[in-house]
């Protein structure tokens, strides 16, 4: 069972899709059951995973499973080529912990077409999983599409008004860079064997020890940095975020915030960085300035917003500006700082789009004009928000302190200190949108009538919301859960990074491909 | 007399042309059996002409990796050859599957509707088996005129006449130019055997600037180019797209596309392997300005067939990409492409076969609101047909790129590669386009007139098994592909 642990998690959502599929569309409570079923019993699946003592050991590779799937001789050959790290590990359970609340907030939210509606949930969970446990790069790049055909569905049919813009906006931006993406790793691919470097397929950690001359690199790191920073997305490859935030339903907002963007900053740590280390010297300057620019932009135009769930939306560029920013520290405080941030951002914003929907729920509109007074109605939820309000701030003793803290403290200690400095202004924003959109909503006296009837949150919605909570506070009180399984993996990867690029120096022989990239 | 009657015998060999003598048989007997069937019924004749399909298909398996050549040379049944046969052979089997309601629908319940498919496949394997240009200009010559029926096969309805002719003028302009081409070639090397000229060519000093060469191939291209409606010469395609019968445009975008790359593909690469930097050049302009073409202007279509047709030229182009890499990749990736573009495409016409009304004045993007949710089955499948045109994962249209484009990759054409994937971006937007109407707009109709008749349900189902096993699991076919380049 172990042995196949990581396939057979990946795969039971795309299992439980095929018995949706032949569900009544009539019945929609059995539908909402069974994918609520289905997606616990892949969270229960993952659990092994976060309880094995192997990542605080070891840094490499876990759960390897590995077949031949495509071999054509001396054409190509890609492998079915998983496993898991530190790195990895903690976004793999962040998908299988949020998607049986997805799932939950549904309940009353979906009335048509239920049952592609929990079809497509399901399968996007596929594709989330598998792209983070692909070590073959072909093999992630399928799953890495396959995520976008869900998602696209979600948001174009059971979006807001403006949903067919949000959805091919957000289909198109991120189709065009992962083509972008194609043709960078079919050339590395080609390149590696030219070069006569041992390769197993597609597999990355090979890629990992290859010696690519730095004219190549820069090329194919913008490649794949173009694609992973839409998705991120960082500044100014942004603007299809709000769109697609406000317009998706609250599990599609949910899982796009939670679990999509990470696979950006995945990609970065994953992919992009290790890859290419040379080029990614040249680059940091430039996208630490972006994620600045990222941080500062977003919480303005977050302050700005009418909108409560539009606001949520450039709030996330701004959360992810730091998870960029730590991650090009390239220290282990700051990379540490990302990767958590990452988890963070999930939990936080993960819930507040959930808060989100609840006050749309009751309301049907999301302007903070429209609201109030609330917390006199709804004690419990004033509570519930407030706690999720301060994480997203980054309130000392819940989740998004430590994050943000170790990011800024790894960007000051590198040779970005003045970028932290710039950053940290980022913080007081976040206090400042977050508190007042808080205060408008929340107190003073109910103004608008129609909120005089609200009612507090069901015991479903409560649900909901307790784990979110206990994980705001678990991260908040005690991260070494979390970095004590991170840290080896990520030791690995920065000593890999910086041997790689003493090694790089050492120029191999230039295969025939380098000369159309004006290599010297 | 009776020596040169044995000379010639002596040179014949049954075997090499077995795979089209057949069908062109079952062709000729089905055309007595539809006279004989009384007026309308023409169900008999299409499960017979698909028995005859699957007989053919089952010569040809059994000559792979059985090379056979005959008639002096002229002919030859090797494993690239029976690779576009079975190409050729499923997609007029889809097209088949599809027609007999449709006919019925539309009011033109004749027999030899399906005899005249059967030539048009016989003479496309005739294309790709030809090693003179005199049998490939007998193979096309067999092939375009069958279609020039077919395209023209309602002869009531104004757009369906204005194709058949369209396509008649203006095909047999282009293969004039052909002829001139064939001519010219002869003219340099003193045959028209395909492997003579290549060694006549290479034995001349001045290949690359002997204006007779140079001549002589390009004309010879711009037939083969017509044929596979590449730009410049894809001025046809959409009003004969659009006025054909529906599954004989879906059958024209697929068996005799593929035929006439095959047919290209050996004159271009044994004939005029000395020329390969003038060719490559000369491809990569075409394919840059095939793919670029037909996707842009795909864009503002608003009626679904001519907007498939801008798609089928669009993809044209991308299997173009496959011979200005000029490697063995890419030959490759072009035959795994052909029967992946089969699939995906004639599926994604079977859909617009069902989905019209008589007269088909609602294939248009306004036509299809909210279909998907209405007609669940075929909304899906339309889905997954439009998703595999896009190419993307885990269809075979993504496959099938991936593969075209990393023989350009290593051939070190990566801006093409690059321009390649950036005009799939674009097609993004009108494919999708299709699924915005399908699902994101409300239903303006009920779709009653929808009715899942069997056999195109069936050759549906087909086309969704293509496409999803080429594109999980591709990698014995692809390597069948691979045995199948010379």
């Amino acid at each position: 069972m172990a042995d196949y642990l990581l396939s057979f998690m990946t795969f039971f959502p795309l299992l439980g899709m095929l018995v949706v599929l032949f569900i009544p569309r009539e019945n929609g409570a059995l539908l909402k059951s069974t994918a609520l079923v289905v997606t616990l019993i892949t969270f229960v699946l993952s659990l092994p995973l976060a309880f094995d003592d192997v990542f605080t050991v070891s840094g490499g590779m876990h759960y390897r499973e590995f077949y031949e799937w495509i071999n054509i001789g001396n054409y190509f050959q890609m492998n079915y080529n998983i496993g898991v790290d530190g790195i990895s590990l903690w976004l793999v359970m962040l998908t299988t912990f949020i998607m049986p609340i997805a799932v939950l907030s549904t309940w009353n939210a979906v009335d048509k077409n239920i049952k592609g509606f929990m079809a497509l949930l399901l399968l996007l969970e596929t594709g989330m999983l598998g792209a983070f446990i692909s070590l073959d790069l072909f093999l992630f790049y399928i799953f890495w599409e396959l995520m976008l055909i869900p998602m696209y569905f979600l948001i174009g049919i059971w979006g807001g008004k403006n949903r067919i813009y949000a959805a091919v906006k957000f289909f198109i931006y991120t189709a065009v860079g992962s083509l972008l993406m194609l043709v960078a790793i079919i050339f590395v691919y080609y390149y590696a064997i030219q070069s006569g470097a041992p390769m197993n397929g597609f597999g990355i950690q090979e890629f990992y020890r290859l010696a690519i001359p730095s004219g190549a690199q820069y090329w194919l790191f913008l490649a794949f940095g173009f694609s992973f920073a839409i998705k991120v997305p960082m500044f100014p490859l942004h603007t299809w975020l709000p769109d697609a935030h406000t317009e998706a339903p609250t599990a599609g907002s949910v899982i796009l915030a939670a679990v999509l963007l990470k696979m950006g900053t995945y990609g970065y740590v994953r992919f992009a960085m290790p890859l290419f280390p040379e080029a990614l010297q040249t680059f940091i300057p430039m996208l630490a300035t972006l994620s600045v620019i990222g941080i500062i932009y977003g919480s303005l135009v977050a302050m700005m917003q009418e909108d409560v769930k539009k606001l949520v939306a450039y709030s996330s560029v701004a959360h992810l500006g730091f998870v960029m920013l730590g991650i090009f520290a390239m220290n282990m405080q700051g990379m540490a700082g990302g990767m958590l941030q990452m988890i963070n951002h999930g939990v936080s914003t993960g819930a507040l789009f959930l808060i989100v929907g609840f006050i749309y729920e009751r309301r049907h509109t999301r302007l903070i004009s429209e609201f109030g007074g609330l917390a006199h109605k709804m004690p419990i939820f004033a509570t519930v928000f407030l706690i999720i309000t301060f994480s997203s701030i980054g309130l000392p003793g819940t989740n998004g302190f430590v994050g943000e803290f170790l990011a800024l403290m790894g960007a000051f200690e590198s040779g970005l200190r003045w970028y932290a400095v710039v950053a940290t202004s980022g913080v007081i924003f976040a206090a400042v949108y977050m508190l007042w959109m808080y205060q408008r909503v929340m107190f003073g006296k109910i103004t608008n009538p129609a909120n005089e009837n609200l009612s507090d949150l069901s015991a479903r919605e409560i649900v909901i919301m307790l784990p979110l909570i206990l994980f705001v506070f678990w991260i908040g009180v005690y991260p070494n859960t979390f970095f004590e399984k991170m840290n080896p993996a990520m030791e690995q990867l920065l000593n890999q990074m910086e041997s790689r690029q003493v090694a790089v120096v050492e120029q191999v022989e230039q295969p025939v491909m380098a000369k159309y990239l004006d290599i010297k | 007399m009776e020596n040169l009657v044995q000379i010639a015998m002596a040179n014949v060999n049954l075997q090499a042309i077995m795979p089209s003598l057949v069908l062109s048989c079952f062709g000729m007997v089905l055309l007595l059996v539809s006279v004989f069937l009384e007026r309308g019924r023409t169900a008999p004749v299409a499960w017979l002409s698909i028995i005859g399909l699957i007989i053919t298909g089952l010569v040809s398996i059994g000559a792979w990796n059985q090379p056979q050549a005959g008639f002096a040379g002229s002919v030859v049944l090797d494993n690239f050859a029976t690779f576009f046969n079975i190409t050729c052979l499923i997609a007029a089997g889809l097209t088949i599957l599809m027609s007999d309601s449709y006919l019925h629908r539309e009011g033109y319940p004749v027999g030899e509707y399906y005899p005249l498919i059967l030539f048009t496949t016989a003479g496309a394997m005739w294309m790709a088996s030809g090693t003179d240009l005199m049998t490939i200009f007998l193979g096309l010559e067999v092939l375009s005129v069958s279609l020039y029926v077919l395209a023209g096969f309602f002869r009531g309805q104004i757009r369906s006449n204005e194709a058949g002719l369209k396509y008649f003028f203006l095909g047999a302009f282009s293969t004039g130019f052909m002829l001139y081409g064939v001519a010219l070639l002869y003219g340099v090397s003193g045959t028209t055997k395909v492997a003579g000229i290549a060694q006549a060519i290479a034995a001349l000093p001045d290949a690359a600037t002997n204006p007779m060469v140079i001549a002589g191939a390009t004309l010879l291209s711009v037939g083969f180019l017509f044929k596979i409606g590449a730009a410049p010469f894809h001025m046809w395609t959409p009003d004969v797209y659009q006025g054909a019968p529906t599954p004989i445009t879906a059958f024209m975008s697929a068996g005799p596309k593929a035929a006439a790359f095959a047919a290209f593909m050996r004159v271009t690469y044994i004939s005029l392997d000395s020329l390969q930097t003038d060719m490559s050049a000369l491809f990569w302009l075409l394919a840059v300005l095939t793919m670029t073409i037909g996707n842009f202007v795909a864009i503002s279509q608003r009626d679904i067939k001519r907007m498939l047709a801008y798609s089928s030229i669009s993809h044209a182009g991308y299997a173009l990409v496959g011979m200005v890499a000029w490697n063995e990749i890419g030959f490759s990736g072009i035959l795994f492409y052909m029967l992946v573009y089969t699939f995906m495409n004639i599926g994604a016409f079977a859909v617009l076969v069902l989905l019209g009304k008589k007269g088909e004045d609602n294939l248009t993007l306004d036509g299809v609101a909210g279909f998907g949710f209405k007609r669940p089955f075929l909304g899906v499948a339309l889905c997954i047909f439009l998703f595999s045109l896009m190419g993307l994962p885990p269809t075979a249209g993504f496959t099938g790129k991936f593969f075209i484009f990393a023989g350009a990759i290593k051939a070190g054409y990566i801006w093409l590669a690059v321009i390649g994937v950036l005009n799939s971006a674009v097609s993004l937007y009108y494919y999708l386009r299709v699924m915005v109407y399908m699902y994101f707009r409300d239903p303006v109709e009920d779709y009653s007139w929808v009715k899942l008749e069997m056999a195109t349900v069936v050759s549906i189902l087909i086309a969704i098994a293509g496409v999803l096993i080429l594109g999980v699991i591709p990698g014995p076919v692809m390597e069948l592909a691979k045995l199948s380049v010379f």
